[in-house]
């Protein structure tokens, strides 16, 4: 385990253990709870698997009223729970806690309602991205967003993070395609929120909830949104001698009114290790590399494929290929696809960063990266969500090696921070996590992180939901409503009031 | 003492909050005030107008964000961007036809704070879909901001979200960060005549679930605009795909009968008018909106019919319903039950006379956890209800 310090554990609690698991065996009877260490070990990470905690106990409730149950019995104990869906979470979410209940939210996995008039879906939090999908594909739909772990990923989790994917500038993120939520609070108190109508009662607190890291409920229904598939989808996969070239033509792109269903870049390095592995056909002479994707009715495809071909040529593109099959155009997505495990193969061990950027930024964030990358003796391959500016930089390692993992989260806090200092954010779909919870402060001010924090307080008062995760100082409650009231002079007396 | 504050900056806008906090002395926080006579009223002595907190931050079309300050005029961001070939994809409605005042006014700030959005929310989501960033005043008087300044960002609870639809009521925005969209090269839209309720909610959830990305689904049932009922889809996009999509959803539509094509311009002129509601603007009496589920729209109108009669307009597929009452009056706990006995929803008065505004409730009645938890997210921004108290709920 690397730096990044979780709260001390609660002796008390943990001496309890014996106590605890026989209570969760009252509410969720038969295999339900699992306190073995053996069976408690795949549990222990998630898919920041660089940090390991075995969980006080693992509870896998099956219906609403157990998980309620289980969490006011919690509640009432004062016994932390962290939410868990499949465990793809790539910021450590949900990393267990040694004093903590575990909760899976994996036996929630039906299917429960497919509504093709008002194009929803609703469905428990346990089943998959792609299981969505796979529901509705033979009416001729689909759900959107598709986070590259879509076949194993949950909605449940997807909600947590507010995942995207590839297609998000174009069909928008979890949160543009949820449309209502049912959730227990720590209490134990079941609300809903939404539904298939579109208005909301009051506060957006479905917006609140998506994205906020299993630290203010635990989801137990989702409502999303399907699409009809778009009648034809044709890519172009781009060349460029520069880095800056491909940087200007995804602008160009953009500023001739085409929003391109997908549009993603990738540097030298991973190009590399994506031809190696999958040989998809890409050039190796390149700098930069892009794949832009058109989906829609033909008509129209074609007609954009035209205008971007044009535009790539402008911008001194030095091949470029255009995908006349299906098949084609699955070999062109094949290597961006496998980049991640592409370059697990030519390194031991990486880390995967999650900053945003404005996408003019991208050449000066490039070479800033190659600079880094020196100074931090350490080799850097990047995929990048051109079409919004989400960058995946991977970090390469071998933490068999003494000192390289700290290298490593070394390399990746500073490439977060360059991230923030050219107008960007720390994460884009992976979430904070506890990850970068330590780099918040970069992004956010003190009084910025206590409001985040007040409205927790609004839905876990004790802290009991996640701790240690997204916030840097847990500050007590109590202490974040106290009022600092000033003096009541009329404010600036020389400003015009009338 | 009634003062109206009109600070120019971030750091003015606290001083005002702050006092205020400081002498327990309320606040009702307006833009121009053009959606006054919207929601519940407001009972404050003090005005906090960010009418001279205005202008244009930074505007750069190819990254497809905008950053104002929360005053600035609507009219005028929608205008600087179709310079540039974009609109706010949301399409926000404007409340001016329907609250008897002149069409165009409003802020920014407002129309982010009551969530507008326009007949294209079937398919680009509302003011709160657009939504990245922003600094505000709390409650408590504290600068804070939250979100950034890019479309994909999950660091930290999106509070922009959540002020979306707050009514200013848990801070006071002072600069928003938007996404804008590029407009579409031209639009079309299909018409089908003479279709009942029900046949033309069935047309339009057809419709939308068809590969025709369709971006607005209205029906004007007959006497609302015109003699004959009205089912309009519309297509917008690049000019061959729109006749491409056309002739497809036409074919799509084949047996609820052979539709009309409206042009450009007329097509333009129409959804204007469906996005404000202006067929059922006439007079000063009481309308009502109804979200519900789309394919619940004519079951909900047919099943209120026997209660009371009014006039109605279909808009989103069937769910969004204006209602506007014959006799003129509100009709609430009928209008409530039918909506709770057809699946649910969201029912808001829109237009009534204040005191009527101030007497029922104007947006939907929360069940009580719910209801609690927005009380203490409400506690959590705005401790001692300083601002825009009553403006949702009746004593907060």
């Amino acid at each position: 385990m690397s730096g990044i310090k979780m709260p001390l554990p609660d002796r008390a609690t943990m001496d309890k253990r014996r106590e605890i698991v026989k209570a969760l065996q009252a509410i969720v009877p038969g295999e339900g709870v699992i306190h073995t260490m053996t069976e408690m070990r795949p549990y222990e990470t998630d898919a920041l698997t660089a940090y390991r905690q075995m969980p006080l106990v693992v509870v896998l409730p099956e219906t609403v009223e157990q998980v309620s149950q289980v969490l006011r019995y919690c509640y009432e104990n004062d016994v932390k729970v962290v939410p868990r869906g499949a465990g793809t979470s790539l910021s450590g979410g949900a990393l267990p806690l040694a004093d903590g209940v575990l909760m899976s939210m994996m036996k929630f996995n039906q299917v429960l309602d497919i509504d093709y008039p008002n194009r929803a879906v609703v469905v428990q939090p346990g089943v998959t991205n792609l299981g969505i999908t796979r529901a509705v594909e033979e009416e001729g739909f689909y759900y959107a967003p598709d986070p590259s772990s879509q076949i194993a990923c949950s909605i449940g989790g997807n909600i947590a993070e507010n995942s995207g994917g590839v297609h998000c500038l174009k069909y928008g993120l979890t949160t543009n395609n949820v449309l209502g939520l049912e959730m227990v609070l720590i209490t134990g108190e079941v609300i809903r929120l939404g539904g298939k109508h579109l208005d909301s009662e009051g506060y957006d607190l479905l917006g609140l909830m998506t994205g906020s890291e299993g630290l203010l409920g635990v989801v137990t229904e989702v409502t999303v949104r399907i699409l009809q598939k778009p009648e034809t989808a044709r890519a172009l996969l781009i060349g460029f001698p520069t880095s800056e070239d491909g940087g200007r033509c995804v602008a160009e792109i953009i500023a001739n009114g085409i929003i391109p269903g997908g549009m993603e870049m990738m540097d030298e390095l991973a190009i590399q290790a994506a031809e190696d592995f999958v040989h998809a056909g890409y050039p190796l002479d390149v700098e930069a590399l892009l794949i832009v994707e058109l989906d829609g009715p033909e008509a129209e495809v074609n007609d954009l494929i035209g205008k971007v071909e044009a535009i790539a040529r402008e911008h001194h593109a030095s091949s470029i290929s255009i995908s006349n099959s299906e098949e084609e155009r699955m070999t062109f997505w094949a290597g961006r696809k496998a980049a991640f495990p592409a370059v697990g193969r030519i390194s031991p061990d990486y880390l995967c960063m999650d900053g945003t950027i404005p996408r003019k930024e991208l050449p000066r964030v490039l070479a800033r990266m190659r600079e880094l990358s020196d100074k931090h003796k350490l080799r850097v391959a990047n995929v990048f969500h051109a079409g919004d500016g989400n960058l995946h930089p991977l970090i390469l390692y071998d933490a068999n090696k003494p000192g390289e993992l700290k290298a490593a989260e070394d390399f990746g806090a500073d490439i977060l921070k360059l991230c923030v200092e050219v107008g960007g954010v720390l994460t884009g779909e992976h979430g904070v996590g506890i990850e970068k919870r330590d780099l918040m402060p970069e992004m956010f001010s003190e009084d910025d992180l206590k409001q985040q924090q007040r409205v927790k307080c609004a839905f876990d008062e004790k802290h009991l939901l996640n701790p240690g995760k997204v916030f840097p100082v847990l500050h007590r409650c109590a202490e974040l409503g106290k009022m600092h009231v000033h003096d009541g002079q009329l404010p600036f007396p020389d400003i015009p009031r009338f | 003492m009634d003062t109206t504050f009109t600070p120019t900056n971030t750091e003015e806008t606290r001083e005002v909050v702050a006092w205020a906090v400081a002498n327990a002395n309320p606040l009702e926080v307006i833009g121009q005030g053009s959606k006054r006579e919207l929601g519940r009223p407001v009972q404050a002595a003090h005005c906090l107008s960010l009418s001279k907190l205005s202008g244009v931050v930074a505007y750069e079309p190819e990254e497809l964000v905008l950053t104002a300050y929360a005053g600035t005029p609507i009219a005028e961001i929608e205008a600087l961007v179709a310079q540039n070939g974009q609109e706010l994809s949301f399409e926000p409605m404007d409340y001016g036809p329907l609250l008897r005042r002149e069409p165009g006014q409003g802020t920014l700030g407002g129309v982010l704070a009551t969530n507008l959005s326009g007949p294209r929310r079937l398919k680009a989501g509302a003011a709160r879909d657009h939504i990245l960033g922003m600094e505000a005043v709390s409650g408590r008087g504290e600068i804070f901001k939250s979100g950034g300044k890019v479309v994909k960002n999950v660091t930290g609870y999106d509070l922009p979200r959540v002020l979306c639809n707050s009514w200013g009521t848990l801070a006071v925005a002072t600069t928003v960060t938007l996404k804008v969209n590029p407009r579409s090269e031209t639009s079309a839209s299909y018409v089908l005549y003479g279709l009942s309720d029900e046949m033309a909610v069935e047309a339009m959830c057809t419709a939308m679930g068809s590969a025709a990305e369709v971006s607005g689904a209205a029906h004007l049932p007959a006497g609302v605009g015109d003699k004959e009922a009205k089912t309009i889809l519309r297509l917008e996009g690049f000019g061959k795909s729109v006749d491409y999509r056309y002739k497809s959803l036409a074919k799509v539509l084949e047996r609820f009968g052979q539709g009309a094509r409206l042009k450009v311009d007329a097509s333009t002129k129409t959804w204007r008018e469906i996005r404000d509601c202006t067929p059922l603007a006439g007079g000063h009496d009481t309308i009502w909106r109804v979200s519900v589920a789309p394919a619940d729209g004519a079951k909900f109108v047919a099943a209120l019919k026997p209660h009371f009669d009014f006039q109605c307009l279909y808009d989103w597929s069937g769910g969004l319903v204006w209602i506007k009452p014959v006799d003129g009056e509100q009709h609430e706990r009928d209008l409530r039950e039918v909506l709770s006995a057809c699946g649910g929803g969201h029912a808001m008065l829109v237009r009534a006379l204040s005191p009527v505004r101030a007497a029922l409730d104007v947006f939907q009645p929360q069940p009580l956890p719910l209801q609690e938890l927005s009380r203490r997210v409400k506690q959590q921004f705005d401790p001692q209800g300083i601002l825009n108290p009553g403006r949702m709920v009746a004593g907060r």
